[in-house]
């Protein structure tokens, strides 16, 4: 008996698991320079944040939906990782388990599961955590590299958060504020290897960059909204620098501080929550940009890419009904 | 050298280019040939023989009715002992002359010698006339009778005549191997399509995955003014019309329009070697080249040289000792090809390859939930947006598809190829194009 089927008979070797295993392979470099600087208070961070995405999606899908759990497309793997990247090191389990539960549950599964979700999980999780325990996601264990078993909760500020601090408190001359920053901020080069305190994935903008070279080689996402994101946010940046008389902190600081290179390279681009078309993409990068921009330097939040992120989620059906690609053989309308 | 190509989509997928090198050779006879009489889009051909009839090869068995139709000839010689509705490869019962083979007479008109006749002797209407004759129609697939396109419609001009030998399917190298070997004849061919068409010129192209013949052709070409080589990007689909021409020319054919309406005639090289072999050999179309491969499941791919209404089975049992291990047997290429409900269907003018797939590469993956990657917008080579159709047959908005362009689907596949969902995009694309019909119909 021969087997009929429509054409095509081959397929693309790349498959939705396939795609998120590049998408954690890519997550790789972040996780090890988290491990180097923060040790076993940020393994059980992650590890927490992994299983509690993975069963939660497995029991809503058994229990609930009563659907074939989607487990092994390994989704949920990737928003558990992305959730723990986004907590501070040595994070209380229990409302680690609570972000966990608004990623998948309320985020992603009631909205229909895999490709329904109209924000991106991850980021709501953190949002979610952020606004419920301000204290304990604002309170960042010191870098300690190489000190696996530490966990002593020595606690520091962030790049950002030293910022927004001084740009709130200070009265004195902007001259003095630029020279109190540079004696509290710390170096490019510990910035950029991730040698700082803050969330545990992103800190190590090189880890970040490895991971996005990889997304590149092996075509999981194209360039576009990561760098029109980096682009808008740093012209913005260096136009305030200029126009404040260069006395805040360098655009340098901002570009390598917070979460900036981990929400553009793994969240901005996630494929369920942004737009279709390259336009509707660029559109999208471009107001996540700019709304960072907003967030970072006038409101009272020192960091603003989750939220920027997730407003410009809202805008993507928005997007995609206005950019539509140019059909071969017609016009542009 | 810099490759031509089109912009817009297209994927590179693993050739399995296995028989290239592999030189055609004769398929030999089968006890019984099934020769369906309708080879080709528009209305099937009036049968003109009966049971008992004796043939030759190159007998005319059944009549083109009408402009949209084609000839069609006796492939074998032998005695005419069934006409009745058989299972065609599609499923569908089809009308064929069943033919058993007895010797190998030809007509008396067709010159066998191996000489290649230069020289361009007939007149522009006498080389229609010929190609109708002699039931050409487009082999690349489509089928669509070759006289048509021969003759430009009014008020149209054409001003470029492109030779397809792109044959970007995977496995597939009957075209290759007919541009090596046949080189100087599809040459002739162009200068007499040139000639019918009024044009000057022809371009041939070939995509680069093929230096045989590209060396092959351009060096022929230098003495022949007129007909030069382009070579394409080795992309999928570069052999489809449209985006050879885009290719080609940087003209893009309307949306519904035709390539005369951008002044492009395409020809495939196997056509255009058909049109040689009729006007300069009073030949009819009775066989072509026929790529039989596949990974596992083809111990030994070739390239054969085949009657027309061939049953696939006399073609397997030469490329494999193991017809148990075959799951699925394909009539075309992997991209585009159709998948046969039997073994005994007939090859016609139209089968370019058979490939044969083992039990395991046989079955379809399972479909899961689109995660918006947009890679079947990204990929698709019209500009198309297939999650759209999908959607908007899923959600019942049938009004929305004429919106999409459905119509604009030149139903490549790389949609359902790129997926990483495996959702059938194609099908859903395949399935819009019906409901438009339907509602022009209305």
């Amino acid at each position: 008996m021969l087997k009929i089927s429509t054409a095509p008979h081959i397929n693309s070797p790349q498959s939705t698991q396939s795609i998120m295993r590049d998408v954690i392979i890519a997550l790789m470099p972040a996780f090890v320079v988290a491990l180097c600087v923060f040790g076993v208070s940020a393994l059980e961070v992650i590890i927490t944040s992994v299983a509690g995405c993975v069963v939660f999606e497995y029991m809503i899908c058994k229990y609930l939906m009563h659907i074939q759990p989607t487990t092994w497309d390994l989704s949920a793997v990737v928003t558990g990782l992305l959730l723990g990247y986004n907590l501070p090191a040595g994070f209380p389990i229990w409302m680690n388990l609570i972000g966990c539960f608004v990623a998948i549950a309320i985020t992603k599964m009631a909205f229909g599961g895999i490709g329904k979700n109209l924000f991106n999980p991850a980021l709501a999780g953190r949002v979610f955590l952020l606004i419920s325990f301000p204290m304990e996601m604002t309170t960042w264990p010191k870098p300690h590299i190489f000190d696996f078993m530490n966990t002593d909760m020595q606690t520091g500020a962030t790049t950002l958060g030293i910022l927004k601090h001084l740009d709130a408190e200070t009265s004195a001359t902007a001259l003095s504020r630029a020279t109190t920053n540079q004696e509290q901020l710390p170096d490019y080069l510990d910035m950029f290897l991730g040698n700082i305190g803050g969330s545990i994935g992103e800190i190590s903008t090189l880890a970040l960059i490895l991971g996005f070279i990889y997304l590149l080689y092996r075509r999981i996402i194209s360039w576009h909204i990561p760098v029109y994101y980096i682009a808008t946010f740093m012209i913005l940046t260096t136009i305030h620098w200029l126009l404040t008389g260069s006395t805040q902190a360098e655009p340098m600081t901002q570009l390598l501080s917070g979460g900036l290179f981990l929400g553009t390279i793994f969240m901005a681009t996630d494929y369920t929550t942004s737009p279709m078309s390259r336009q509707g993409r660029i559109i999208f990068a471009i107001g996540c940009g700019i709304l960072t921009y907003v967030i970072r330097f006038y409101s009272v939040y020192p960091e603003g890419v989750s939220f920027a992120i997730l407003i410009m989620n809202a805008f993507v059906p928005m997007i995609d009904n206005l950019c539509v690609p140019r059909v071969f053989g017609t016009r542009r309308k | 050298m810099k490759t031509k190509t089109f912009p817009m989509g297209g994927i590179h997928i693993d050739k399995h280019k296995i028989t290239s090198h592999k030189a055609i050779i004769d398929a030999g006879l089968p006890e019984y040939v099934y020769i369906p009489i309708k080879q080709h889009i528009g209305a099937p051909a009036k049968i003109l023989v009966q049971k008992g009839d004796k043939v030759k090869v190159g007998t005319l068995l059944a009549d083109a009715d009408g402009l949209v139709s084609a000839d069609i000839h006796s492939s074998v010689s032998g005695e005419v002992v069934k006409i009745e509705d058989i299972v065609n490869v599609d499923a569908y019962l089809t009308p064929m002359i069943v033919i058993k083979v007895e010797g190998d007479e030809y007509e008396k008109s067709i010159d066998r010698t191996p000489d290649i006749i230069k020289d361009i002797t007939l007149s522009r209407e006498e080389i229609i006339q010929r190609i109708r004759e002699s039931g050409i129609v487009g082999m690349g697939g489509a089928g669509y009778p070759t006289p048509i396109k021969t003759t430009i419609p009014e008020g149209k001009t054409a001003d470029t005549l492109i030779i397809n030998g792109i044959e970007c399917e995977a496995y597939l190298t009957a075209d290759d191997r007919l541009m090596v070997e046949h080189a100087e004849e599809i040459i002739i061919g162009a200068k007499i399509l040139n000639k019918a068409l009024g044009i000057q010129n022809a371009i041939i192209a070939i995509d680069e995955n093929k230096p045989e013949a590209i060396e092959k052709m351009q060096s022929l070409c230098r003495k022949y003014v007129g007909v030069n080589v382009a070579v394409c990007e080795s992309k999928y689909p570069q052999g489809a019309e449209k985006q050879l021409i885009k290719a080609i020319t940087g003209r893009e054919v309307p949306s519904g329009k035709l390539p005369i309406d951008v002044h492009c005639i395409v020809q495939n090289a196997g056509t255009t070697f058909a049109v040689y072999e009729a006007v300069q050999k009073h030949k009819p179309l009775y066989e072509r080249i026929i790529t039989v491969s596949g990974d596992e499941a083809a111990e030994t791919p070739q390239n054969f040289r085949v009657r027309v209404g061939t049953p696939a089975s006399f073609l397997i049992k030469q490329v494999t000792k193991h017809p148990k291990k075959i799951g699925k047997v394909i009539f075309g290429g992997a991209m585009m090809g159709i998948s046969a409900v039997n073994m005994e269907a007939p090859t016609t003018k139209l089968t370019s390859g058979i490939l044969l797939l083992t039990d395991k590469d046989a079955n379809k993956p399972q479909s899961s939930e689109c995660i918006r990657c947009a890679r079947c917008a990204d990929f698709c080579p019209m500009g198309l947006r297939p999650y759209a159709i999908a959607t908007a047959l899923k959600n019942h908005e049938l009004s929305e598809l004429g919106g999409l362009h459905t119509m604009d689907c030149i139903e490549c596949g790389s949609c359902s190829y790129i997926c990483p969902a495996r959702i059938p995009l194609l099908d859903y694309c395949k399935l819009g194009k019906m409901e438009v019909r339907k509602q022009l119909k209305k």
